[in-house]
């Protein structure tokens, strides 16, 4: 089985922004949020909702579709991963994303997208992100 | 600024309209927040001009540590305080520090003032003067929107900051909002930002921060999180009831504020507690950037404005604070109604300590005949009546008539007008914090550095003794600098002082090696004596002295839960301070 990342208890968010700082952290050894996978925002100001744009692990994603050089791999359970040596910076994933939930790290010129290892969910502490088990 | 040898420093004259950026190495034995704060300020305060004269300077500190670890989320707010005359100096939370952090600004200076309402946007290429004419008027939330969607190219996360009416009009006491529910609230930052025709800040960044030793880092934040986050652990009960649990802690023991301190106690604690907030009011919480605590406790406010079952709804963030001044302070006994007031002085951009000590002693002006409708207030104001208290906080945020606009300069300077001294509740001309529970708490905040209980923790001292236990003047007053000094130092990171449990000087030196700076216990201590001493000589400067202050009888005729305060006692205290200040050096 494979996990994906599912955000459905954003109900119970209380923006701390751990999940985008360790995301951040562990994937890409740098403080900021600017370079976390997830993003947690808010809608209508810290009155309003907060809620997490996050890679929806599309079965058959677009961003993957749309890359020219084969960067984005096919990951089980859905996705992609990145292979950074073959991106070409074009960020068409980025624009083919439905979700819009693809960054941009500048310090390497290629995409962040979530790679769905649950580092974010090991820092929520309201429980509002868990991994999901899914067919391969 | 975080694994750099230098002090980032935005200069911003508001008066040409124009900024700089100086890298400052000198200021890093200042660690950060209110020590590099302080020393900004000395640099550029005017002590021969008055708090609000144009060139004064206000500051906004990041600290040392700030975000890179769980509850280090404070902002120091550094300036020269138009209520107390002397050291402004304030703290506020929410995503302040983390948008400088990602802006690549350890401090903000600015002086001057502009020729019209302007807004600051900030970001890491520099500063742009917005016009903000049309926002002046706004309340918190509409200028927070206004300028939100101003922004929609911002990069990153943002922070915002602003004032109300109160700021606008220069009330000495007027906040600062930070992100809607966290405020720079104490001794009058929206005031100077009124003075310079600054409503508010917008800042935002995105800047790469690379990890340097991530093992390490993530090592010690990973022990760090789990001790923030424990449930029944050193900080559950901020997020759990939040600091309101204090309301029938407080009264128990007879410590809690009452109806202008004519009393300690209420009849029916159990109806305002911190429970009944939670079970009834209680909708949502939140956090500052990094907190995993979530302290920030939102209740619904919801009023009928109509029959028919026609309601308006708020959501109000309430704390302990807030329930004494704007609750049992003004005798208010329902939590609707005292939720009703809170989101006045929200509206209106008060310091809700100060508006409520404020209406405490106006309350009790008009029970004894000493003020009226006509000449003063224009409306009857009653303890317990909330219409008539929420009409006075409008009636002081638009310094209404000469009586509310004196109201509006604090509790002191009103009452050296029209009378009632005795029973103006302020120490060192700060309003009082929700406890009289002994020397600590009244002696405390005189000595304190901003006048307030977070300074040194008195409230604390005093309730580790027994009632009437003899206590020794020289004691109290070390522990209070003690404690005073090491707050430096942690203001400095800037700590949530909500989490001085979880940074002992082991942790702090820890979380200093996992970026990359060592630093031993004689250099906190260093640190600290430093902080101190500039302080010191900041309110030295700005003709301070402990030892004219006169504090209000009332605090020696009410007693407190270690039983009733002696004079000659409190005095001796203050003198045994005094020795030991004249013995720290930088």
């Amino acid at each position: 089985m494979a996990k994906v990342l599912r955000t459905e208890g954003m109900g119970r968010c209380i923006g701390c922004f751990s999940c985008m700082l360790m995301c951040a952290g562990v994937n890409r050894k740098n403080h900021s949020t600017s370079r976390s996978a997830i993003a947690v925002q808010t809608r209508g100001g810290m009155s309003g909702k907060f809620v997490a744009v996050v890679c929806q692990a599309c079965r058959e994603p677009k961003c993957a579709q749309a890359c020219p050089a084969d960067a984005l791999l096919l990951r089980k359970g859905g996705g992609v991963t990145v292979d950074e040596d073959k991106c070409i910076s074009c960020r068409q994933c980025a624009d083919a994303c439905t979700a819009q939930v693809i960054r941009w790290d500048d310090d390497v010129n290629a995409p962040i997208i979530c790679r769905h290892c649950g580092a974010c969910t090991r820092f929520c502490p309201h429980n509002c992100l868990a991994m999901e088990d899914v067919e391969d | 600024m975080i694994y750099e040898k230098f002090i980032r420093v935005l200069y911003i004259d508001m008066t040409a309209q124009s900024s700089r950026v100086e890298e400052r190495e000198d200021l890093m034995p200042y660690l950060g927040g209110v020590g590099i704060g302080v020393k900004l300020l000395e640099e550029n305060m005017r002590p021969d001009l008055p708090p609000l004269a144009p060139e004064q300077p206000m500051i906004l500190a990041m600290g040392a540590l700030s975000t890179v670890f769980p509850v280090i989320t404070k902002t120091a707010a550094l300036f020269v305080s138009p209520l107390t005359g002397e050291l402004g100096e304030s703290y506020a939370g929410g995503r302040l520090a983390f948008a400088m952090q990602q802006a690549g600004y350890d401090a903000l200076v600015i002086t001057g003032r502009a020729t019209q309402p302007f807004y600051l946007a900030i970001d890491e290429h520099g500063v742009k003067f917005r016009d903000a004419r049309p926002l002046w008027n706004t309340n918190r939330d509409d200028a927070g929107r206004y300028i939100r969607d101003n922004e929609p190219h911002a990069r990153g996360k943002r922070s915002i900051v602003r004032i109300g009416q109160a700021g606008e009009n220069e009330v000495a006491y007027a906040c600062v909002t930070v992100d809607r529910y966290r405020h720079f609230g104490r001794l009058g930052l929206g005031a100077v930002f009124g003075s310079k025709l600054l409503k508010a800040i917008h800042i935002s960044g995105e800047r790469s921060m690379p990890v340097r030793d991530f093992k390490q880092y993530f090592g010690v934040f990973r022990q760090l999180y789990a001790t923030a986050h424990k449930p029944g652990g050193v900080m559950s009960k901020y997020h759990d009831q939040g600091t309101p649990i204090n309301i029938e802690a407080l009264n128990a023991i007879g410590g809690l504020p009452t109806r202008n301190l004519q009393t300690t106690r209420v009849d029916d604690a159990a109806t305002i507690s911190g429970e009944a907030f939670a079970e009834n009011d209680l909708v949502r919480k939140q956090a500052c950037v990094g907190c995993p605590v979530g302290c920030i406790h939102i209740a619904q406010y919801r009023r009928a404005f109509a029959e028919g079952y026609e309601y308006e709804t708020h959501g109000v963030s309430y704390d302990y604070e807030l329930l004494f001044a704007l609750g049992t302070f003004v005798d208010l006994k329902e939590r609707q109604d005292i939720l009703a007031l809170i989101h006045e002085v929200e509206v209106c951009g008060h310091d809700a300590m100060s508006a409520g000590v404020a209406l405490g002693w106006a309350c009790e002006m008009f029970d004894r005949g000493l003020i009226n409708v006509e000449e003063h207030t224009l409306i009857p104001v009653k303890f317990g009546d909330v219409d008539s208290l929420r009409q006075a906080l409008r009636y002081i945020a638009s310094a209404e008539n000469d009586f509310y606009r004196a109201l509006g300069k604090g509790v002191k300077h009103v009452a050296e007008i029209y009378g009632g001294a005795d029973f103006a509740m302020q120490l060192g001309g700060n309003e009082m914090p929700g406890y009289h529970t002994g020397y600590g708490s009244v002696v405390g905040v005189v000595l304190s550095a901003r006048h307030s209980h977070l300074c040194n923790a008195g409230y604390s001292i005093d309730q580790a003794l027994q009632p009437g236990e003899p206590i020794e003047p020289t004691v109290v007053a070390k522990k209070l600098l003690d404690e005073e000094l090491e707050r430096c130092m942690l203001n400095s990171l800037v700590i949530c002082l909500f989490a001085r449990k979880v940074y002992d000087r082991d942790t702090v030196k820890k979380c200093f090696a996992a970026v990359d700076r060592d630093m031993s216990d004689d250099e906190l201590d260093d640190i600290a004596r430093r902080i101190f001493a500039t302080k010191v000589r900041i309110k030295r400067a700005l003709g301070y002295d402990n030892q004219q202050v006169k504090i209000p009888k009332r605090f020696f005729e009410t007693p407190t839960s270690y039983g009733k305060l002696d004079e000659n006692t409190a005095n001796e205290i203050i003198a045994e301070f005094n020795k030991l200040v004249d013995e720290v050096q930088p």
